[in-house]
Protein backbone atom coordinates (compact mmCIF):
# COMPACT_ATOMS: atom_id res chain seq x y z
CA UNK A 1 0.00 0.00 0.00
CA UNK A 2 1.28 3.52 -0.82
CA UNK A 3 2.33 5.46 2.27
CA UNK A 4 0.30 8.56 3.10
CA UNK A 5 3.16 10.31 4.87
CA UNK A 6 6.82 9.66 4.28
CA UNK A 7 9.49 11.44 6.29
CA UNK A 8 12.95 10.68 5.01
CA UNK A 9 16.23 11.44 6.79
CA UNK A 10 14.81 14.61 8.32
CA UNK A 11 17.17 16.91 10.18
CA UNK A 12 16.57 20.12 12.11
CA UNK A 13 18.96 22.27 14.14
CA UNK A 14 18.45 25.33 16.32
CA UNK A 15 21.88 26.95 16.16
CA UNK A 16 24.25 24.36 17.55
CA UNK A 17 21.48 22.24 19.08
CA UNK A 18 20.44 19.22 17.02
CA UNK A 19 16.68 18.95 17.51
CA UNK A 20 16.07 16.19 14.94
CA UNK A 21 18.62 13.89 13.39
CA UNK A 22 18.04 11.58 10.47
CA UNK A 23 14.39 10.86 11.20
CA UNK A 24 12.75 8.41 8.82
CA UNK A 25 9.11 7.64 9.33
CA UNK A 26 6.18 6.46 7.26
CA UNK A 27 2.46 6.35 7.95
CA UNK A 28 -0.07 4.24 6.03
CA UNK A 29 -3.55 5.53 5.12
CA UNK A 30 -6.03 4.90 7.92
CA UNK A 31 -3.32 4.05 10.45
CA UNK A 32 -3.29 5.14 14.12
CA UNK A 33 0.27 5.95 15.03
CA UNK A 34 1.46 6.85 18.51
CA UNK A 35 4.50 9.09 18.88
CA UNK A 36 6.09 9.28 22.31
CA UNK A 37 9.29 10.48 23.90
CA UNK A 38 10.49 12.36 26.96
CA UNK A 39 10.20 16.15 27.11
CA UNK A 40 12.64 17.76 24.68
CA UNK A 41 12.92 14.66 22.54
CA UNK A 42 11.82 16.53 19.42
CA UNK A 43 8.19 15.39 19.03
CA UNK A 44 6.71 18.84 18.55
CA UNK A 45 9.65 19.92 16.37
CA UNK A 46 8.96 16.92 14.15
CA UNK A 47 5.28 17.90 13.92
CA UNK A 48 6.25 21.48 13.13
CA UNK A 49 8.57 20.30 10.35
CA UNK A 50 5.96 17.95 8.89
CA UNK A 51 3.27 20.65 8.99
CA UNK A 52 5.48 23.42 7.59
CA UNK A 53 5.53 25.58 10.71
CA UNK A 54 9.31 25.06 10.86
CA UNK A 55 11.68 24.56 7.94
CA UNK A 56 13.95 21.55 8.15
CA UNK A 57 17.53 21.66 6.91
CA UNK A 58 17.90 18.08 5.78
CA UNK A 59 15.74 15.31 4.39
CA UNK A 60 12.28 15.43 2.87
CA UNK A 61 8.61 15.17 3.72
CA UNK A 62 6.17 13.62 1.24
CA UNK A 63 2.43 13.56 1.73
CA UNK A 64 -0.11 11.80 -0.44
CA UNK A 65 2.41 11.47 -3.25
CA UNK A 66 3.59 15.09 -3.16
CA UNK A 67 6.95 16.29 -1.89
CA UNK A 68 6.18 19.08 0.58
CA UNK A 69 9.67 20.53 1.00
CA UNK A 70 9.44 24.32 0.81
CA UNK A 71 5.65 24.49 0.86
CA UNK A 72 4.01 26.67 3.50
CA UNK A 73 1.87 25.49 6.39
CA UNK A 74 -1.38 26.63 4.77
CA UNK A 75 -0.53 24.81 1.54
CA UNK A 76 0.03 21.59 3.52
CA UNK A 77 -3.28 22.06 5.33
CA UNK A 78 -4.99 22.48 1.99
CA UNK A 79 -3.45 19.19 0.87
CA UNK A 80 -5.12 17.46 3.81
CA UNK A 81 -2.55 17.62 6.60
CA UNK A 82 -4.05 19.10 9.75
CA UNK A 83 -2.77 19.47 13.28
CA UNK A 84 -3.70 20.54 16.77
CA UNK A 85 -1.38 22.53 19.01
CA UNK A 86 0.07 21.40 22.31
CA UNK A 87 -1.44 24.50 23.93
CA UNK A 88 -4.80 25.32 22.32
CA UNK A 89 -4.57 28.33 20.02
CA UNK A 90 -8.16 29.36 19.28
CA UNK A 91 -9.06 32.50 17.36
CA UNK A 92 -10.04 34.44 20.44
CA UNK A 93 -12.12 37.15 18.79
CA UNK A 94 -14.23 34.69 16.82
CA UNK A 95 -17.10 32.57 18.08
CA UNK A 96 -16.75 28.79 18.18
CA UNK A 97 -18.73 28.45 14.96
CA UNK A 98 -16.52 30.99 13.25
CA UNK A 99 -13.39 29.25 14.52
CA UNK A 100 -14.52 26.21 12.53
CA UNK A 101 -15.60 28.28 9.57
CA UNK A 102 -12.00 29.38 8.91
CA UNK A 103 -10.61 25.99 7.76
CA UNK A 104 -13.85 25.28 5.92
CA UNK A 105 -13.62 28.54 4.01
CA UNK A 106 -9.87 28.59 3.46
CA UNK A 107 -8.75 24.96 3.30
CA UNK A 108 -11.74 22.89 2.23
CA UNK A 109 -13.20 25.41 -0.21
CA UNK A 110 -9.75 25.80 -1.79
CA UNK A 111 -9.85 22.13 -2.78
CA UNK A 112 -13.36 22.45 -4.16
CA UNK A 113 -15.62 21.42 -1.28
CA UNK A 114 -18.41 23.26 0.61
CA UNK A 115 -18.83 26.21 -1.70
CA UNK A 116 -22.13 27.61 -0.49
CA UNK A 117 -22.39 29.45 2.81
CA UNK A 118 -25.28 27.17 3.74
CA UNK A 119 -23.03 24.09 3.33
CA UNK A 120 -20.42 25.74 5.50
CA UNK A 121 -22.93 26.66 8.21
CA UNK A 122 -24.27 23.10 8.24
CA UNK A 123 -20.79 21.65 8.52
CA UNK A 124 -19.87 24.01 11.40
CA UNK A 125 -22.95 22.94 13.35
CA UNK A 126 -22.33 19.24 12.59
CA UNK A 127 -18.73 19.48 13.79
CA UNK A 128 -19.69 21.30 16.98
CA UNK A 129 -22.34 18.63 17.59
CA UNK A 130 -19.70 15.94 17.03
CA UNK A 131 -17.50 17.35 19.78
CA UNK A 132 -20.39 18.26 22.07
CA UNK A 133 -20.07 22.03 21.76
CA UNK A 134 -23.14 22.74 19.64
CA UNK A 135 -24.87 24.63 22.42
CA UNK A 136 -21.90 27.01 22.65
CA UNK A 137 -21.68 27.85 18.96
CA UNK A 138 -22.10 31.55 19.63
CA UNK A 139 -19.75 31.73 22.57
CA UNK A 140 -16.19 33.00 22.48
CA UNK A 141 -13.31 30.62 23.24
CA UNK A 142 -12.49 32.41 26.51
CA UNK A 143 -15.76 31.06 27.94
CA UNK A 144 -14.67 27.43 27.48
CA UNK A 145 -13.25 24.99 30.00
CA UNK A 146 -9.92 23.25 29.43
CA UNK A 147 -11.45 20.12 27.93
CA UNK A 148 -13.80 22.18 25.77
CA UNK A 149 -10.84 24.15 24.50
CA UNK A 150 -9.13 20.87 23.53
CA UNK A 151 -12.30 19.76 21.78
CA UNK A 152 -12.50 23.05 19.89
CA UNK A 153 -8.89 22.60 18.82
CA UNK A 154 -9.69 19.11 17.53
CA UNK A 155 -12.89 20.27 15.86
CA UNK A 156 -11.02 23.02 14.04
CA UNK A 157 -8.48 20.51 12.77
CA UNK A 158 -11.34 18.22 11.72
CA UNK A 159 -12.99 21.13 9.91
CA UNK A 160 -10.06 21.16 7.49
CA UNK A 161 -11.28 17.67 6.47
CA UNK A 162 -7.80 16.20 6.72
CA UNK A 163 -6.47 12.92 5.42
CA UNK A 164 -3.94 12.99 8.24
CA UNK A 165 -4.51 14.58 11.63
CA UNK A 166 -1.63 15.13 14.02
CA UNK A 167 -2.92 15.52 17.57
CA UNK A 168 -0.16 17.10 19.63
CA UNK A 169 -0.81 16.36 23.30
CA UNK A 170 -4.56 16.82 22.95
CA UNK A 171 -5.17 15.20 26.33
CA UNK A 172 -2.62 17.06 28.44
CA UNK A 173 -4.08 18.26 31.73
CA UNK A 174 -7.37 16.42 31.35
CA UNK A 175 -9.10 14.12 33.84
CA UNK A 176 -9.52 10.37 33.27
CA UNK A 177 -13.05 10.73 31.88
CA UNK A 178 -12.07 13.69 29.71
CA UNK A 179 -9.19 11.65 28.25
CA UNK A 180 -11.72 8.91 27.43
CA UNK A 181 -13.92 11.49 25.69
CA UNK A 182 -11.08 12.73 23.51
CA UNK A 183 -9.96 9.17 22.76
CA UNK A 184 -13.47 8.20 21.69
CA UNK A 185 -13.56 11.26 19.45
CA UNK A 186 -10.25 10.34 17.80
CA UNK A 187 -11.39 6.74 17.33
CA UNK A 188 -14.60 7.90 15.64
CA UNK A 189 -12.57 10.14 13.38
CA UNK A 190 -10.25 7.29 12.50
CA UNK A 191 -13.25 5.06 11.80
CA UNK A 192 -14.25 7.63 9.15
CA UNK A 193 -10.93 7.02 7.41
CA UNK A 194 -8.75 9.79 8.86
CA UNK A 195 -5.18 8.74 9.57
CA UNK A 196 -4.06 9.93 12.99
CA UNK A 197 -0.70 10.54 14.63
CA UNK A 198 -1.16 10.86 18.38
CA UNK A 199 1.58 12.54 20.37
CA UNK A 200 0.94 11.97 24.03
CA UNK A 201 2.51 11.45 27.44
CA UNK A 202 -0.49 9.56 28.84
CA UNK A 203 0.68 6.01 28.14
CA UNK A 204 -2.68 4.40 28.88
CA UNK A 205 -4.23 6.52 26.12
CA UNK A 206 -1.36 5.92 23.71
CA UNK A 207 -1.41 2.17 24.24
CA UNK A 208 -5.16 1.84 23.80
CA UNK A 209 -5.19 4.06 20.73
CA UNK A 210 -2.08 3.22 18.72
CA UNK A 211 -1.67 0.44 16.19
CA UNK A 212 2.00 1.31 15.94
CA UNK A 213 4.32 3.21 18.24
CA UNK A 214 7.33 5.36 17.44
CA UNK A 215 9.72 6.59 20.14
CA UNK A 216 11.91 9.67 19.84
CA UNK A 217 14.77 10.40 22.22
CA UNK A 218 17.11 13.39 21.90
CA UNK A 219 16.00 14.02 18.33
CA UNK A 220 16.56 10.44 17.18
CA UNK A 221 14.11 7.63 16.50
CA UNK A 222 14.98 4.72 18.75
CA UNK A 223 12.00 2.43 18.25
CA UNK A 224 9.19 1.82 15.76
CA UNK A 225 6.75 -1.08 15.86
CA UNK A 226 4.02 -2.87 17.75
CA UNK A 227 3.18 -0.83 20.89
CA UNK A 228 3.41 -3.77 23.28
CA UNK A 229 6.83 -4.74 21.95
CA UNK A 230 8.12 -1.15 21.80
CA UNK A 231 7.40 -0.38 25.46
CA UNK A 232 9.37 -3.51 26.45
CA UNK A 233 12.32 -2.45 24.30
CA UNK A 234 15.38 -2.01 26.57
CA UNK A 235 16.38 1.24 24.80
CA UNK A 236 12.94 2.71 25.42
CA UNK A 237 12.95 1.62 29.05
CA UNK A 238 16.39 3.17 29.45
CA UNK A 239 15.22 6.43 27.88
CA UNK A 240 12.25 6.72 30.20
CA UNK A 241 13.61 5.20 33.41
CA UNK A 242 17.34 5.87 33.07
CA UNK A 243 20.14 3.31 33.36
CA UNK B 1 -27.81 45.32 5.75
CA UNK B 2 -26.52 44.58 2.27
CA UNK B 3 -23.58 46.61 0.97
CA UNK B 4 -25.70 48.35 -1.68
CA UNK B 5 -28.24 49.46 0.91
CA UNK B 6 -25.46 50.49 3.27
CA UNK B 7 -23.86 52.60 0.55
CA UNK B 8 -27.21 54.22 -0.16
CA UNK B 9 -27.71 55.08 3.52
CA UNK B 10 -24.19 56.54 3.63
CA UNK B 11 -24.89 58.65 0.55
CA UNK B 12 -28.13 59.92 2.07
CA UNK B 13 -26.38 60.79 5.35
CA UNK B 14 -23.56 62.43 3.38
CA UNK B 15 -26.06 64.49 1.39
CA UNK B 16 -27.76 65.63 4.60
CA UNK B 17 -24.41 66.64 6.11
CA UNK B 18 -23.52 68.53 2.94
CA UNK B 19 -26.90 70.26 2.89
CA UNK B 20 -26.57 71.16 6.59
CA UNK B 21 -23.11 72.65 5.98
CA UNK B 22 -24.53 74.77 3.14
CA UNK B 23 -27.43 75.77 5.39
CA UNK B 24 -25.01 77.11 8.00
CA UNK B 25 -23.86 79.57 5.37
CA UNK B 26 -20.21 79.71 6.40
CA UNK B 27 -17.33 78.17 4.43
CA UNK B 28 -15.46 77.52 7.68
CA UNK B 29 -17.66 74.46 8.28
CA UNK B 30 -16.46 73.03 4.98
CA UNK B 31 -12.82 73.60 5.94
CA UNK B 32 -13.33 71.99 9.35
CA UNK B 33 -15.51 69.19 7.95
CA UNK B 34 -12.90 68.39 5.31
CA UNK B 35 -10.33 67.67 8.04
CA UNK B 36 -12.73 65.44 9.97
CA UNK B 37 -13.63 63.53 6.80
CA UNK B 38 -9.96 63.20 5.92
CA UNK B 39 -9.37 61.63 9.33
CA UNK B 40 -12.27 59.25 8.78
CA UNK B 41 -10.50 57.96 5.65
CA UNK B 42 -7.10 57.80 7.37
CA UNK B 43 -8.40 56.08 10.50
CA UNK B 44 -10.46 53.59 8.48
CA UNK B 45 -7.47 52.85 6.24
CA UNK B 46 -5.15 52.38 9.24
CA UNK B 47 -7.67 50.08 10.86
CA UNK B 48 -7.71 47.68 7.90
CA UNK B 49 -4.09 46.74 8.66
CA UNK B 50 -3.78 47.74 12.32
CA UNK B 51 -7.20 46.79 13.64
CA UNK B 52 -8.27 43.89 11.44
CA UNK B 53 -4.82 42.27 11.06
CA UNK B 54 -3.14 43.52 14.24
CA UNK B 55 -0.17 45.07 12.42
CA UNK B 56 0.53 48.53 13.82
CA UNK B 57 1.56 50.97 11.12
CA UNK B 58 3.40 54.10 12.31
CA UNK B 59 3.95 55.23 8.73
CA UNK B 60 0.45 56.55 7.94
CA UNK B 61 1.84 60.02 7.32
CA UNK B 62 4.15 58.63 4.64
CA UNK B 63 1.26 57.14 2.64
CA UNK B 64 -0.77 60.30 3.10
CA UNK B 65 2.19 62.39 1.94
CA UNK B 66 2.75 60.14 -1.07
CA UNK B 67 -0.80 60.89 -2.19
CA UNK B 68 -0.25 64.60 -1.63
CA UNK B 69 3.07 64.65 -3.48
CA UNK B 70 1.63 62.60 -6.35
CA UNK B 71 -0.76 65.52 -6.80
CA UNK B 72 2.10 68.04 -6.71
CA UNK B 73 4.01 65.97 -9.26
CA UNK B 74 1.01 65.70 -11.59
CA UNK B 75 0.23 69.39 -11.13
CA UNK B 76 3.62 70.19 -12.66
CA UNK B 77 3.89 67.28 -15.07
CA UNK B 78 0.37 67.01 -16.54
CA UNK B 79 -2.48 68.68 -14.65
CA UNK B 80 -5.63 66.56 -14.39
CA UNK B 81 -8.89 66.97 -12.43
CA UNK B 82 -8.87 66.04 -8.73
CA UNK B 83 -10.80 62.73 -9.10
CA UNK B 84 -7.98 61.48 -11.35
CA UNK B 85 -5.40 62.76 -8.86
CA UNK B 86 -7.17 60.80 -6.13
CA UNK B 87 -6.93 57.65 -8.26
CA UNK B 88 -3.25 58.30 -9.02
CA UNK B 89 -2.47 58.96 -5.35
CA UNK B 90 -4.23 55.73 -4.46
CA UNK B 91 -2.26 53.72 -7.01
CA UNK B 92 1.10 55.20 -5.96
CA UNK B 93 0.47 54.65 -2.24
CA UNK B 94 -1.03 51.23 -2.89
CA UNK B 95 2.08 50.14 -4.78
CA UNK B 96 4.32 51.46 -2.01
CA UNK B 97 2.07 49.73 0.54
CA UNK B 98 2.47 46.47 -1.35
CA UNK B 99 6.24 46.93 -1.47
CA UNK B 100 6.41 47.77 2.21
CA UNK B 101 4.33 44.71 2.97
CA UNK B 102 6.55 42.49 0.87
CA UNK B 103 9.67 43.75 2.62
CA UNK B 104 8.42 43.93 6.18
CA UNK B 105 5.57 41.52 6.78
CA UNK B 106 7.83 38.78 7.99
CA UNK B 107 8.42 41.15 10.89
CA UNK B 108 5.93 41.21 13.72
CA UNK B 109 4.90 43.44 16.60
CA UNK B 110 7.25 46.26 17.50
CA UNK B 111 9.69 45.32 14.71
CA UNK B 112 7.02 45.84 12.05
CA UNK B 113 5.95 49.12 13.64
CA UNK B 114 9.53 50.40 13.67
CA UNK B 115 9.99 49.38 10.02
CA UNK B 116 6.94 51.44 9.01
CA UNK B 117 8.30 54.40 10.94
CA UNK B 118 11.60 53.98 9.10
CA UNK B 119 9.71 53.99 5.79
CA UNK B 120 8.21 57.39 6.67
CA UNK B 121 11.64 58.79 7.49
CA UNK B 122 13.15 57.45 4.26
CA UNK B 123 10.32 58.82 2.11
CA UNK B 124 10.43 62.21 3.82
CA UNK B 125 14.18 62.39 3.16
CA UNK B 126 13.59 61.58 -0.51
CA UNK B 127 10.89 64.24 -0.85
CA UNK B 128 13.00 66.87 0.93
CA UNK B 129 15.74 66.26 -1.63
CA UNK B 130 13.49 66.12 -4.71
CA UNK B 131 13.40 69.59 -6.24
CA UNK B 132 10.81 68.77 -8.89
CA UNK B 133 8.09 68.55 -6.19
CA UNK B 134 9.43 71.51 -4.26
CA UNK B 135 12.00 69.81 -2.04
CA UNK B 136 12.48 71.33 1.38
CA UNK B 137 11.15 74.76 0.31
CA UNK B 138 7.72 73.31 -0.45
CA UNK B 139 5.31 73.73 -3.38
CA UNK B 140 2.45 76.13 -4.03
CA UNK B 141 -0.80 74.86 -5.49
CA UNK B 142 -3.11 77.75 -6.20
CA UNK B 143 -6.64 76.45 -6.20
CA UNK B 144 -9.37 78.23 -8.18
CA UNK B 145 -11.70 80.45 -6.16
CA UNK B 146 -14.77 78.67 -7.38
CA UNK B 147 -15.92 75.74 -9.46
CA UNK B 148 -19.29 75.16 -11.10
CA UNK B 149 -21.78 73.95 -9.92
CA UNK B 150 -20.48 73.87 -6.33
CA UNK B 151 -19.59 77.51 -5.86
CA UNK B 152 -16.51 77.88 -3.69
CA UNK B 153 -13.71 75.37 -4.28
CA UNK B 154 -13.70 74.15 -0.66
CA UNK B 155 -17.22 72.81 -1.15
CA UNK B 156 -15.93 70.74 -4.05
CA UNK B 157 -13.01 69.45 -1.96
CA UNK B 158 -15.38 68.70 0.90
CA UNK B 159 -17.61 66.70 -1.42
CA UNK B 160 -14.68 64.71 -2.78
CA UNK B 161 -13.49 63.91 0.74
CA UNK B 162 -17.05 63.00 1.73
CA UNK B 163 -17.23 60.50 -1.14
CA UNK B 164 -13.82 59.13 -0.18
CA UNK B 165 -14.94 58.70 3.42
CA UNK B 166 -18.10 56.91 2.31
CA UNK B 167 -16.06 54.74 -0.05
CA UNK B 168 -13.49 53.81 2.60
CA UNK B 169 -16.16 52.97 5.20
CA UNK B 170 -17.98 50.82 2.66
CA UNK B 171 -14.77 49.01 1.73
CA UNK B 172 -13.88 48.43 5.40
CA UNK B 173 -17.38 47.11 6.17
CA UNK B 174 -17.30 44.89 3.11
CA UNK B 175 -13.93 43.45 4.14
CA UNK B 176 -15.05 42.92 7.73
CA UNK B 177 -18.01 40.79 6.67
CA UNK B 178 -16.20 38.85 3.97
CA UNK B 179 -13.98 35.80 3.86
CA UNK B 180 -11.09 38.27 3.69
CA UNK B 181 -12.16 39.86 6.97
CA UNK B 182 -12.30 36.48 8.69
CA UNK B 183 -8.82 35.79 7.39
CA UNK B 184 -7.60 39.14 8.73
CA UNK B 185 -9.13 38.36 12.14
CA UNK B 186 -7.26 35.05 12.33
CA UNK B 187 -3.98 36.83 11.56
CA UNK B 188 -4.69 39.25 14.41
CA UNK B 189 -5.61 36.44 16.83
CA UNK B 190 -2.95 33.85 16.05
CA UNK B 191 -0.93 33.75 12.87
CA UNK B 192 0.45 30.25 13.39
CA UNK B 193 -3.01 28.81 13.99
CA UNK B 194 -4.26 30.73 10.95
CA UNK B 195 -1.65 29.10 8.71
CA UNK B 196 -2.50 25.71 10.20
CA UNK B 197 -6.14 26.36 9.28
CA UNK B 198 -5.27 26.99 5.64
CA UNK B 199 -5.19 30.80 5.72
CA UNK B 200 -2.55 32.21 3.35
CA UNK B 201 -1.39 34.79 5.88
CA UNK B 202 1.35 36.43 3.83
CA UNK B 203 -0.95 37.00 0.85
CA UNK B 204 -3.68 38.43 3.07
CA UNK B 205 -1.24 40.78 4.78
CA UNK B 206 -0.10 42.04 1.38
CA UNK B 207 -3.71 42.69 0.44
CA UNK B 208 -4.19 44.59 3.73
CA UNK B 209 -1.09 46.77 3.30
CA UNK B 210 -2.04 47.55 -0.30
CA UNK B 211 -5.66 48.52 0.46
CA UNK B 212 -4.65 50.45 3.58
CA UNK B 213 -1.85 52.30 1.78
CA UNK B 214 -4.05 53.09 -1.24
CA UNK B 215 -6.82 54.61 0.90
CA UNK B 216 -4.31 56.74 2.82
CA UNK B 217 -2.83 57.97 -0.46
CA UNK B 218 -6.30 58.82 -1.75
CA UNK B 219 -6.92 60.85 1.41
CA UNK B 220 -3.71 62.77 0.79
CA UNK B 221 -4.26 63.49 -2.91
CA UNK B 222 -6.61 66.52 -2.56
CA UNK B 223 -4.59 67.89 0.38
CA UNK B 224 -2.33 70.26 -1.64
CA UNK B 225 -5.48 71.92 -3.02
CA UNK B 226 -6.86 72.24 0.49
CA UNK B 227 -3.74 73.66 2.10
CA UNK B 228 -2.44 75.64 -0.89
CA UNK B 229 1.19 75.36 0.15
CA UNK B 230 2.62 71.90 0.73
CA UNK B 231 5.91 71.33 2.50
CA UNK B 232 7.37 68.05 3.75
CA UNK B 233 6.83 68.91 7.42
CA UNK B 234 3.10 69.42 6.87
CA UNK B 235 2.55 66.40 4.62
CA UNK B 236 4.59 64.08 6.85
CA UNK B 237 3.20 65.70 10.00
CA UNK B 238 3.10 63.82 13.29
CA UNK B 239 -0.61 64.67 13.51
CA UNK B 240 -1.46 62.21 10.76
CA UNK B 241 0.56 59.35 12.20
CA UNK B 242 -0.76 59.87 15.73
CA UNK B 243 -4.37 60.59 14.82
CA UNK B 244 -4.71 57.67 12.42
CA UNK B 245 -3.67 55.35 15.26
CA UNK B 246 -5.45 57.11 18.12
CA UNK B 247 -8.81 57.44 16.38
CA UNK B 248 -9.37 53.70 15.79
CA UNK B 249 -8.00 52.89 19.25
CA UNK B 250 -10.45 55.30 20.89
CA UNK B 251 -13.35 54.24 18.70
CA UNK B 252 -12.54 50.51 18.72
CA UNK B 253 -10.42 48.53 16.29
CA UNK B 254 -12.41 45.37 15.63
CA UNK B 255 -15.14 47.02 13.60
CA UNK B 256 -15.53 49.62 10.84
CA UNK B 257 -17.64 51.69 13.26
CA UNK B 258 -14.73 52.28 15.66
CA UNK B 259 -12.51 54.42 13.40
CA UNK B 260 -15.59 56.34 12.24
CA UNK B 261 -16.61 57.21 15.81
CA UNK B 262 -13.02 57.94 16.84
CA UNK B 263 -12.39 60.20 13.84
CA UNK B 264 -15.62 62.16 14.30
CA UNK B 265 -15.03 62.54 18.05
CA UNK B 266 -11.33 63.41 17.98
CA UNK B 267 -11.42 65.30 14.69
CA UNK B 268 -14.30 67.51 15.86
CA UNK B 269 -12.68 68.10 19.25
CA UNK B 270 -9.48 69.17 17.55
CA UNK B 271 -11.33 71.52 15.22
CA UNK B 272 -13.16 73.08 18.16
CA UNK B 273 -9.88 73.40 20.08
CA UNK B 274 -8.23 75.00 17.05
CA UNK B 275 -10.72 77.87 16.95
CA UNK B 276 -11.31 78.22 20.69
CA UNK B 277 -7.87 77.59 22.19
CA UNK B 278 -5.06 76.79 19.75
CA UNK B 279 -4.17 74.12 17.22
CA UNK B 280 -1.10 73.48 19.38
CA UNK B 281 -3.27 71.62 21.94
CA UNK B 282 -4.56 69.13 19.36
CA UNK B 283 -2.00 66.44 20.09
CA UNK B 284 -2.38 67.09 23.83
CA UNK B 285 -6.08 66.31 23.53
CA UNK B 286 -5.26 63.13 21.64
CA UNK B 287 -2.71 62.14 24.28
CA UNK B 288 -5.09 62.67 27.22
CA UNK B 289 -7.94 60.85 25.52
CA UNK B 290 -5.70 57.96 24.49
CA UNK B 291 -4.37 57.49 28.03
CA UNK B 292 -7.90 57.75 29.40
CA UNK B 293 -9.28 55.17 27.00
CA UNK B 294 -6.40 52.76 27.50
CA UNK B 295 -7.21 52.80 31.23
CA UNK B 296 -11.01 52.94 31.15
CA UNK B 297 -11.95 51.29 27.85
CA UNK B 298 -9.04 49.43 26.24
CA UNK B 299 -11.35 48.13 23.52
CA UNK B 300 -12.54 51.62 22.65
CA UNK B 301 -16.06 52.99 22.52
CA UNK B 302 -17.30 50.01 20.50
CA UNK B 303 -15.86 47.71 23.18
CA UNK B 304 -17.70 49.69 25.87
CA UNK B 305 -20.96 49.36 23.96
CA UNK B 306 -20.35 45.60 23.62
CA UNK B 307 -19.89 45.34 27.33
CA UNK B 308 -23.34 46.80 27.92
CA UNK B 309 -25.12 44.63 25.38
CA UNK B 310 -23.44 41.34 26.27
CA UNK B 311 -26.80 39.79 26.96
CA UNK B 312 -27.23 39.80 23.18
CA UNK B 313 -24.66 37.39 21.73
CA UNK B 314 -25.41 38.53 18.19
CA UNK B 315 -23.98 41.99 18.87
CA UNK B 316 -24.96 45.03 16.89
CA UNK B 317 -21.43 45.61 15.70
CA UNK B 318 -18.03 44.03 15.78
CA UNK B 319 -18.69 40.46 16.87
CA UNK B 320 -19.47 38.35 13.90
CA UNK B 321 -22.72 36.75 12.82
CA UNK B 322 -22.79 33.02 13.32
CA UNK B 323 -24.96 30.12 12.32
CA UNK B 324 -28.63 30.84 12.28
CA UNK B 325 -29.21 27.16 12.92
CA UNK B 326 -27.35 27.10 16.20
CA UNK B 327 -29.66 27.28 19.21
CA UNK B 328 -29.82 30.45 21.24
CA UNK B 329 -27.82 30.17 24.43
CA UNK B 330 -27.67 32.21 27.58
CA UNK B 331 -24.42 34.15 27.92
Amino acid sequence: MTELLEVSRLGKRFGGFVALENITLSVRPGERLGLIGPNGSGKSTLVNCICGTLRHEAGSVSFDGHVLNGSTAHQRTRRGLARTFQLPRPFVSLTLADNLRIPLVYAVAARGGHHSSHDIEDRCVALLREVGLESKARRLPRELTQVEMRKLELARAMAAEPKLLIADESMAGLTHSEVEEILALLMRLNAHGVTIILIEHIMRAVMSFSQRLVVLVSGRKIADGDPAAVVRDPDVERAYLGQ
Amino acid sequence: MRSGAFLLVCLIVGSLVYAAAIGLGNDYYFFAGYVVLQYIVLATAWNILGGYCGYVNFGSAAFFALGAYSTVFMHRFYPVPIPFLVAIGGVVSGVVGFGMGYLTLRLRGAFFAIATLALAVVLQTLIVNWDYVGGSRGAYIVRPESIAPFGSYIKYLFLIMMLLAIGSITVARLIERSRLGFGFATIRDDEMAAEASGVPTLRLKLIATTISGALMGMAGAPFPYYIGYLQPSSAFGLDYAVNSIAMPLIGGTTSWVGPLIGAILLGSLQQIATVTISSAVNLLIVGFLLVGFVIVAPNGIVGLVHKYIQHRPEDLVGRRRVSADAPETAP
